[in-house]
């Protein structure tokens, strides 16, 4: 797991739109890879809930940009994507993925990023100096909250699988 | 007895006595002197100090074969030579020269009714300060067949040049006693004088015609794993490939030779590995993967006695199947062979300039007779092909290494050019190298890779065919020379015969052999193998359009001109 | 190498192909396809100058999935191709992908052969302890007592040490990372590629299908206790007592990088070659 005094140094504002962006692409790019995989492995409803989630994160990502104004977000954010040694805070966990896996089990893994990445916000806020990065800090915490809650709510509509879910009755495939 | 225009020379000696020195030194002095010939040699399974003969054969015009009989026969001694069997056969007219010292002539001498002179050999070597017997020996097969001391003397002269005077003089006086002790013996063989009129000739082995012609075919990357009989091929190339930037890399095993070599031809660079059958049984999964992804390489053969680990030091006609067939799938490939020991240079460019051409593999089935053998030829014509690629330029958005083209011959991109990667895949793909498992693109790339070696015009180099007559000779590799002298005795008795050797194994000329065969009434097939592999592959692909008779045989013994000789007399 | 003049010259989705790729969901591998095109970027290399060699099983689908030249070979025999390919063009990046089955079992040789050669080259193993292409054979890294349909029970044969097996034929550089910690892993690649001679990295890649229980990986490794050295004795050491788990940079040698004098171009005179023949 990552270990916080690894994650990049925040100095001033500029800084903190730039990681945030830089997670909100880092989560877009994560969706649609697994929303490929998804693709390439038969599962439509997840293909269909990863592009969701994919957009949702660009809308995301668009807000952080609308909110740093004249400041080239885009062109400093990639200077911040590195999170210690693990990913990004709000990038799903590849490893988690199952060609079976149900909307259950991506928004589980969606649900941990958003909180993953509302504790990172949060250590800003408790751990900063700078009055702007505060605020800005805040706000974004409060984003993060209320995306935690869409995807709690979310979860409503869809129950845990059974303990059978990842059962396939058809044999793997040697294909060399 | 007149001049003769050709001459047979066997030195037989053992343990260190030098027999092959003495040998390839009488060939050095005759075509210094004007006169074309061909050497080889027989050992015995001892690293050092076994048993060996060297084989010569003199003669006015380029000899490609060894003969029926020798007319000399020099023994420095006996021991084990019984172990040489048929090779060295002796006849009423030979001359023995035999150390009485040197053990028992074996049967092959003392039954054949051959004249024996007895000179003491290894005593006069004694004799003389630091003598060897090979240069008595080479003294008293210098004079008998009419040389001076100096023609004898010149190229041990070149030999010794490192190894002081005393070495030298040593010799010469080696020479000089046994030019004495053959001064009053008779014998009649001469050698008719040589050609005048052919200059600029050369003297090699078909191994070392193998190396240089793959290097004017363009090759600059050789792999090596070594092997008998062709390890010399890769010895050459190493510091000559360095003399020309170019590089070759000693393999771990004949697994890393071959991938090596596809390694370096993908990056853009010709290159060729040197084998035999065992080490071509390792390759095969490879010239799989070069026939799919279509990477040019070429892979020489210097077939030995077979199967397994066989008979290392002998010629035969036993890996057409593997070469030709061995692949698993349908991978149609080239498949070559030479037919002499010149023509192993023509062959191994015209090898490279195809699998250049046609992006696909060249086996070229050379043997350790050609290999091994060292010959006097005419100096080889610079031949105009280098390996013609075709590569990828100026590549837009659309290319596709794969495509699917007329002549089947899709555009190479190499790396490093912008905008052609692609990975090239043993796996069946798409035009443009994807993976699939689907019919329609299986069927695509397997009609482009039949296609693109069918539709190629290979021109005459395809086989050489010569003559005229109702009996066709079909053989190929080594055994062409023996064919064609066998062809040229049944002419002077009056009975025409036709001589068709192909070149090109695979793909297959049926067109072309139908024409070679038209009006013919017999049709003789002659090759080096126990199966008649080479009559089975005619069989396959070729309508043989009149009655077949095959002689076969398979190694170690050479299939001799005479023994083809009588097989066509026996069916006329 | 062109250099990077602006941050964004150079993006991980520059060296991404656009075939999709077969691996599991869960599969290590996405991560390293990850490592490799961050290492990419990181190094501003120009995507036509690199040559991803691999042979046959999961990991060596990874060529097509970049988009740089690449050479999907025959089974164990990679680093072969890459020999042949970087003797001749010292110009290119070559970096060459295999797994646990494709390098230390049929590759065996040629590993050995591949480290003790030192070419230019780099060698990522991505070991899942498995043979999953062919649904789940035991591989030599494979814990004894592991059981599979192949081998009831567990094979009951010790896994070898592909590090020490490395440094002891002579590696120039040995790494290992975890496919979970893809910046880690594309950092240790990336100063892999600019070491000079043959360097190794063991990438720890989880098979989802076949492998469950390496789920747990991520907890068990760890960064290695100790800063790298370039002291074969204590590697060595090192190598031979660590649990399979540290991760890092292990060791880095100096020695020479082989290369041999680079073709020439063009037409060359043969005469030199062909007077040796005339009589």
């Amino acid at each position: 797991m990552s270990k916080t005094s690894d994650n990049p140094k925040i100095s001033s504002l500029n800084d903190l739109l730039a990681v945030a962006y830089q997670i909100e692409i880092d989560a877009v790019e994560r969706y649609n890879v697994l929303a490929d995989q998804m693709e390439t492995h038969n599962n439509p409803e997840l293909v269909k809930i990863f592009r969701d989630l994919a957009r949702a994160e660009g809308i995301h990502g668009e807000e952080i940009r609308r909110l740093a104004g004249d400041f080239d977000v885009e062109n400093e954010a990639h200077q911040f994507a590195r999170f210690g040694r693990t990913d990004s805070p709000e990038e799903a966990e590849l490893g988690s993925a199952h060609y079976l896996m149900t909307p259950w089990h991506a928004l589980q893994l969606s649900l941990a990023g958003e909180k993953r990445a509302l504790a990172y916000f949060t250590f800003i806020v408790e751990t900063t100096k700078d009055p702007k990065v505060k605020a800005m800090a805040a706000e974004l915490v409060e984003e993060e909250a209320e995306h935690v809650n869409l995807v709690n709510r979310l979860l409503r509509r869809y129950p845990p699988p059974r303990d059978s879910w990842a059962e396939d009755l058809d044999p793997p495939v040697s294909q060399e | 007895m007149g001049a003769s225009p050709s001459i047979s020379i066997a030195i037989v000696g053992s343990g260190g006595a030098g027999a092959l020195t003495t040998g390839n030194s009488l060939l050095e002095a005759a075509s210094a002197a004007g006169w074309h010939g061909l050497f080889t040699r027989t050992l015995g399974p001892q690293i050092r100090g076994g048993e060996a003969a060297g084989l010569l054969r003199l003669a006015v015009h380029p000899v490609d074969c060894l003969p029926d009989q020798f007319d000399l026969i020099v023994g420095i001694d006996w021991l084990n030579a019984h172990r040489f069997g048929g090779e060295i056969k002796a006849g009423p007219q030979t001359l023995v020269i035999s150390d009485p010292r040197g053990g028992e002539p074996p049967p092959m001498v003392t039954q054949s009714g051959a004249r024996v002179v007895e000179i003491p050999i290894k005593e006069m070597a004694k004799s003389i300060k630091d003598g060897r017997p090979n240069m008595i020996a080479l003294g008293i097969a210098g004079r008998l067949l009419g040389f001076s001391i100096e023609q004898v003397f010149v190229p041990i002269a070149k030999r010794l040049a490192d190894k002081g005077p005393q070495a030298v003089d040593a010799s010469r006086a080696g020479i000089k006693a046994g030019f004495d002790a053959a001064a009053d013996i008779d014998f009649d063989a001469q050698l008719a004088p040589p050609n005048p009129s052919d200059t600029r000739r050369w003297l090699l082995s078909g191994n070392e015609a193998t190396a240089l012609g793959a290097i004017r075919g363009g090759v600059r990357f050789a792999a090596a794993y070594p092997i008998t009989p062709a390890t010399e091929i890769l010895e050459w190339l190493s510091p000559s490939l360095a003399k020309i930037g170019g590089i070759l890399l000693q393999a771990e095993d004949e697994l890393a030779a071959i991938n090596m070599v596809i390694g370096s031809s993908y990056g853009g660079t010709p290159a060729l590995t040197a084998t035999s059958g065992p080490g071509l049984s390792l390759m095969i999964e490879a010239l799989g993967l070069a026939t799919a992804a279509e990477i040019p390489v070429v892979v020489v053969d210097v077939m030995r006695g077979g199967p397994s680990t066989g008979i290392p030091t002998k010629s035969e006609q036993t890996d057409l199947n593997i070469a030709i067939y061995g692949l698993h799938g349908d991978a149609p490939h080239l498949v070559l062979a030479p037919q002499s020991v010149g023509d192993c240079l023509f062959t191994t460019q015209w090898a490279t300039y195809l699998a250049e051409s046609l992006q696909a593999p060249a086996i070229v089935l050379s043997d350790q007779f050609m290999g091994q053998s060292r010959a006097a030829i005419k100096g080889p014509a610079d031949v105009a092909f280098i390996g013609a690629r075709t590569v990828a330029t100026n590549i837009a958005a659309t290319y596709k290494r794969y495509a699917l083209a007329s002549n089947g011959v899709s555009p190479m991109a190499i790396p490093g050019a912008p905008g052609g990667q692609y990975t090239a895949d043993g796996l069946t793909h798409s035009e443009t190298g994807t993976p699939t498992s689907g019919a329609t693109d299986h069927l695509a790339q397997l009609d482009k890779r039949r296609d693109k070696l069918d539709r190629f015009n290979f021109g005459d180099h395809w086989a050489s065919i010569e003559g005229t007559g109702d009996l066709a000779l079909i053989t190929w590799g080594s055994l062409t020379g023996a064919a064609r002298e066998a062809a040229g005795r049944a002419a002077a008795d009056g009975f025409d015969v036709r001589v068709i050797a192909p070149r090109l194994l695979a793909p297959v000329q049926p067109e072309r052999l139908a024409a070679a065969l038209e009006g013919v009434k017999r049709i003789l097939v002659v090759e080096q193998t126990h199966s008649r592999q080479f009559h089975r592959y005619l069989r396959a692909h070729y309508d043989l359009p009149a009655p077949v008779r095959v002689f076969n045989r398979p190694g170690p013994l050479p299939i001799t001109a005479g023994e083809i000789h009588h097989a066509i007399t026996d069916w006329r | 190498m062109s250099s990077v003049s602006t941050r964004l010259a150079c993006k991980p989705a520059d060296y991404k192909s656009d075939l999709k790729p077969i691996w599991c969901p869960g599969c290590g591998d996405y991560h390293v396809l990850m490592s490799f095109t961050r290492a990419f970027a990181q190094l501003g290399l120009a995507p036509e100058k690199i040559a991803v060699i691999s042979g046959i099983g999961c990991s060596s689908r990874i060529p097509a999935y970049t988009n740089c030249y690449g050479f999907h070979g025959v089974h164990g025999r990679s680093l072969a191709l890459a020999a042949g390919l970087k003797v001749t063009r010292p110009d290119l990046t070559v970096v060459v992908a295999s797994g646990d089955g494709d390098g230390y079992s049929i590759g065996g040789n040629h590993f050995l052969h591949a480290c003790r050669r030192n070419i230019d080259i780099t060698y990522v193993v991505m070991d899942n302890r498995i043979y999953g292409m062919t649904k789940g054979q035991p591989s030599p890294t494979t814990e004894p007592e592991f059981d599979t349909a192949l081998t009831p029970g567990g094979t009951g044969v010790a896994p070898f040490h592909p590090l020490v097996v490395a440094l002891a034929s002579g590696a120039n550089f040995i790494a290992r990372c975890f496919s979970g910690e893809p910046n880690e892993t594309a950092d240790v690649l990336a100063e892999a590629i600019k070491h000079p001679g043959f360097s190794f990295i063991e990438i720890l890649s989880p098979c989802v299908t076949f492998r469950p229980d390496e789920k747990e990986w991520k907890d068990q490794v760890r960064p290695a206790p100790v800063a790298a050295t370039n002291d074969q004795g204590k590697a060595a050491r090192r190598l031979m007592t660590d649990d399979g788990f540290n991760l890092g940079v292990l060791y880095r040698g100096n020695r020479a990088p082989f290369q041999p004098a680079v073709v020439g171009a063009g037409d060359t005179d043969l005469s030199e070659l062909e007077k040796d023949f005339e009589l």
